[in-house]
């Protein structure tokens, strides 16, 4: 099986690595790249758990190549605070209860940013909308728009 | 469930106090962080080196002999190490134990796990693969030859029970009949329960309403499909990383399957992706650890979520006839039910849950309960949140909810005059000690909600839900560190991070320090005594009651070690506030000592602080809840929109009410998801056809409202907090209260869930003529 040559930036740093003609970007990220945070539901595009940003596009890391990534940006979970600083969203989500189980989180918070840099006052109703590709089974959403709204309104410094 | 309760269990009666900790919020949820940074290790997070991947091979059929197995040509791709079929697991007899809320037969656990003689669902495994990399596992599995003989398949309950259906197993003679049946069937058990003279209190009713209904099969729905990574050392040890919510009875599972000593198997759960039940069984860990031995090395194995649809969960689809008579003033007389429950491939329905909550919410003279575990060529069923009671209760309510009009009585209002209190006796046994469903029901008639008018096609419904809170096995250990902080280890899994926060909060409550001083870790088997799973409501209920029994025996170790300092009697001590004092002004002029104070001492004094509990907790107080919905229906597509939904429950006390609030959110969008989505579907020959989330579409943020909760609070009489158990009664209203609302907006009842928009359209179609007419 061909193996291909990646050259890419993954949350601001360079990586590169080899995978396999058939190896999704979530297959790279978890198995190749241990960058575990980008998590598996499905592996079809319908849950979002594997949610990342793509040269500033959301997409499922299960349903991209690893093999096209080459000279891209990659943003995952794992870069989404600043050192020790939780980025709002996240510190929100803990505050709001807007995870219970956690394993659609990654994926939700990934979401949430992409909102956040489209529409940075989004409304109950297009926060529920944006985010109804990622699926949680926990919560019941309450609290994720919640958080959302909050972390949203610090951002905006309202 | 399953066994009765201990003679030698523990309770601690409910002790009313003032409280600085327990009731509100930590400083610090100490799962979230690393769940919000990605650092958080689920089960498929963990990587082993050397580690090869396993594959399960499938049946296609729903239902077949297996006439052989070849795994030759698999053995030989370069890459695989290790093939497993049915030859490589002793055969075990019939056995039962406890798993969760139900029960198993550990004959039928191995034949699940790996098929042996027979394929009886799709998805049923025949075989599994270990090599070195994925594709190459799954290029091994198309390498196995497996040769059938197919045969009748039969998926439907009702058609199941039929004389004529394709019998599942030769040697299924339904139990709880006499004579035992010359045939057998596909009717495992056949169970009844009575109270008092049901045919008496019909004969009294002046309203008498009899309607049957039919609910689909769903599933947990967990977003975290099943992963295990299992690695058998050359010592003959097996070590499991495993997504599950009992760890312990894994253990045990894994042990009896493979013939092993309990003390050679080690199983730790890693942060859970979800459950609700559905990791309340094995399947993929004993097809590791076997893998494992043979391939000796480490094997990870994760499912598909398609393998997650077709062979894991779900819960029983049902089919239920419900008869319930009341007088002119509002009181019910008598009450039937016939629970037709599927248990899929094997027996073991929820039927036995079901028939404990089908009425537990009335006071009731005359109850007669009929039941049917029936398998067919389903995944075996597995518990589902309240398992066996959202389907139930959508009978019972239903017809509360068509009493109550008939009688021209407000459905809360008929409730209260029926409503199950202390004192009232259940139809299976024991009386209902204090209970707050009565609370529920008065504080929903006080919500907002109510004065909301409706609009044109809008309806509002109510319904009520019962469930219990298990007690069983468990174990905890506290040590004061040198520093006078706490580490409590405990034995549930904390299945969704509030247990960890819940138990620092009791703990910190207990020793009179602040939550943040306090860490709660999760066990490995390793560390303590055997701890029953979480299950039926029970980790934060029972897991405090160990929880306060170790501090509570920390704490007398502290009183010894002021004892010793001061040279006093041990009993002249007390532990106050967070500091041993002298017991009165004739012991000595003693300056108190603060838990970190004592830690210093400790050592001088004897050793290190640590209490321990290891217990079997009983007669846990049950939990009760009033559901509000209002719904719109478009009478054009059949689509029925949640416009705002109430849940009123009794949480005994909640230890942390933000986060118990939103297991009510989570509950209630599960069950809001069955009532209007979720169903499993098959193709003719018994496959399923929509196994995937595109297809099984769970609730979305889109499709739903803000969902409103409510806590009362009327304390356990039988936790020295009175928490009770949280997590599952409110999945059990909401089919129930949205077919209420249906029939509030459209003036046509529904019985058969899901109430996706073909149905609806059939049956406001199936009305309209006569609407019409009139």
């Amino acid at each position: 099986m061909a193996r291909h040559h990646v050259n890419c930036t993954i949350n601001g740093d360079h990586v590169d690595y080899l995978c396999d003609t058939s190896q999704s970007l979530l297959d790279v990220l978890r198995d190749e790249l241990e960058l575990t945070g980008t998590k598996e539901g499905c592996a079809t595009g319908d849950c979002g758990a594997c949610s990342v940003i793509v040269d500033g596009v959301l997409v499922c890391s299960c349903l991209a190549m690893g093999a096209e990534m080459n000279g891209k940006s990659i943003e995952t979970v794992e870069g989404m605070a600043s050192g020790n600083e939780l980025h709002p969203l996240q510190r929100h989500f803990i505050d709001k209860i807007a995870l219970q189980c956690g394993i659609c989180t990654p994926g939700l918070l990934m979401a949430s940013r992409k909102l956040l840099e489209r529409n940075p006052d989004p409304s109950e109703e297009e926060i529920r909308f944006w985010l109804a590709g990622n699926l949680c089974r926990c919560t019941g959403y309450n609290n994720i728009v919640d958080a959302v709204k909050a972390a949203a309104a610090e951002m905006r410094g309202a | 469930m399953g066994r009765p309760p201990s003679p030698f269990g523990t309770m601690i009666k409910y002790e009313p106090k003032a409280l600085h900790v327990i009731g509100g919020k930590p400083t610090d949820r100490p799962d979230a962080i690393d769940k919000v940074t990605g650092r958080a290790r689920y089960a498929a997070d963990i990587n082993l080196p050397g580690q090869l991947f396993g594959k399960v091979l499938r049946s296609p059929h729903a239902h077949a002999n297996i006439l052989s197995i070849d795994v030759s040509a698999a053995e030989k791709l370069p890459g695989v190490k290790a093939v497993v079929t049915r030859d490589d697991f002793p055969d075990m007899e019939v056995e039962y134990a406890a798993s969760g809320e139900l029960m198993i037969n550990f004959k039928d656990v191995t034949r699940n796990m790996m098929a042996r003689e027979k394929v009886l669902y799709d998805g049923h495994p025949v075989a599994a693969v270990a090599a070195t990399s994925e594709a190459i596992a799954k290029k091994a599995l198309k390498l196995i030859k497996v040769e059938y003989e197919v045969l009748p398949h039969v998926i439907n309950v009702v058609e199941a029970m039929q004389p004529g259906a394709p019998v599942l197993h030769d040697d299924m003679f339904t139990r709880g009949v006499e004579p035992k049946p010359e045939k057998p069937s596909n009717v495992a058990l056949r169970m009844t329960s009575k109270l008092g003279d049901v045919e008496a209190g019909f004969k009294k009713a002046d309203v008498i309403i009899e309607r049957e209904y039919n609910t689909a099969a769903t599933h947990q729905g967990y977003i975290e499909p099943h992963a295990s990574v299992a690695h058998y050392t050359d010592g003959g040890v097996a070590e499991v990383w495993t997504a599950t919510q009992g760890h312990f009875v894994f253990r045990a599972q894994i042990a009896k399957l493979l013939k092993m000593d309990i003390s050679k198997v080690k199983v730790t759960p890693c942060e859970l992706g979800g459950g609700f039940g559905g990791k309340n069984n094995v399947y993929l860990e004993p097809l590791a650890v076997k893998l494992s031995q043979k391939s000796r090395r480490p094997v990870k194995m994760v499912m598909t979520r398609d393998e997650v649809f077709r062979a894991s969960g779900p819960t029983s689809g049902t089919n239920v006839k419900v008869k319930m008579g009341a007088t002119k003033d509002g009181k019910i007389t008598a009450a039937f039910a016939e629970m037709n429950y599927q248990a899929g491939a094997f027996a073991g329905s929820s039927l036995g849950l079901a028939a404990i909550t089908v009425f537990t919410r009335y006071d009731l003279e005359n109850v007669l309960v009929v039941g049917h575990d029936v398998v067919c060529n389903r995944p075996k069923v597995a518990a589902y949140r309240a398992p066996g009671a959202p389907m139930i209760a959508f009978g019972v309510e239903g017809v509360v909810d068509e009493l109550a009009e008939a009688l021209k009585i407000d459905p809360i209002e008929f409730r209260l005059r029926n409503a199950a209190k202390e004192g009232t006796q259940t139809h299976f046994g024991p009386k209902l000690a204090r209970i707050g469903y009565i609370e529920t029901l008065e504080r929903a008639k006080q919500l907002d909600h109510l004065k909301i008018p409706l609009g044109p096609n809008q309806g509002r419904g109510v319904a009520t839900g019962f469930w219990f809170t298990l007690g069983m096995e468990t174990s905890a250990t506290i040590n004061i560190n040198e520093d006078g902080t706490a580490s409590v280890i405990f034995g549930t899994v904390d299945v969704t991070g509030g247990m960890r926060s819940a138990f620092s909060m009791i703990v910190a409550e207990e020793l009179g320090i602040t939550a943040d001083k306090v860490r709660a870790i999760p066990s490995d088997t390793s560390v303590l005594g055997f701890n029953f799973m979480t299950a039926g409501s029970r980790g934060t209920t029972a897991g405090s009651m160990a929880v306060v029994k170790a501090t509570r025996n920390a704490i007398a170790r502290m009183c010894e070690i002021a004892a010793r300092k001061w040279g006093v009697d041990q009993d002249q001590v007390v532990f106050e506030n967070g500091h041993c004092r002298p017991a009165g002004s004739n012991v000595g002029d003693f300056e108190p000592l603060s838990v970190p104070a004592l830690a210093k001492e400790a050592s001088y004094y004897g050793g290190t602080i640590a209490g321990h509990a290891e217990i079997n907790v009983v007669n846990q107080g049950p939990g009760f809840g009033t559901h509000v919905v209002d719904v719109e229906v478009d009478r054009q597509t059949g689509a029925v929109k949640v416009l705002r939904y109430s849940i009123v429950q009794d949480a005994g006390k909640a230890v942390f009410p933000d986060f118990v609030k939103g297991q009510w959110h989570g509950a209630a969008a599960q069950g809001i998801g069955m009532a209007l989505n979720e169903e499993y579907l098959y193709n003719d020959k018994g496959q399923m056809i929509n196994a995937g989330f595109l297809d099984y579409r769970i609730p979305v943020a889109s499709d739903l409202p803000y969902l409103h909760a409510e806590i009362v609070e009327v304390p356990n009489p039988n936790h020295p907090y009175g928490v009770r158990g949280v997590g599952e009664v409110p999945i059990i209203p909401p089919i129930a209260a949205i077919a209420n609302a249906i029939y509030d907006a459209t003036g046509v009842r529904v019985y058969e869930q899901p109430f996706s928009p073909p149905r609806i359209l059939a049956a406001l179609d199936a009305v309209a003529p006569k609407m019409a007419a009139e």
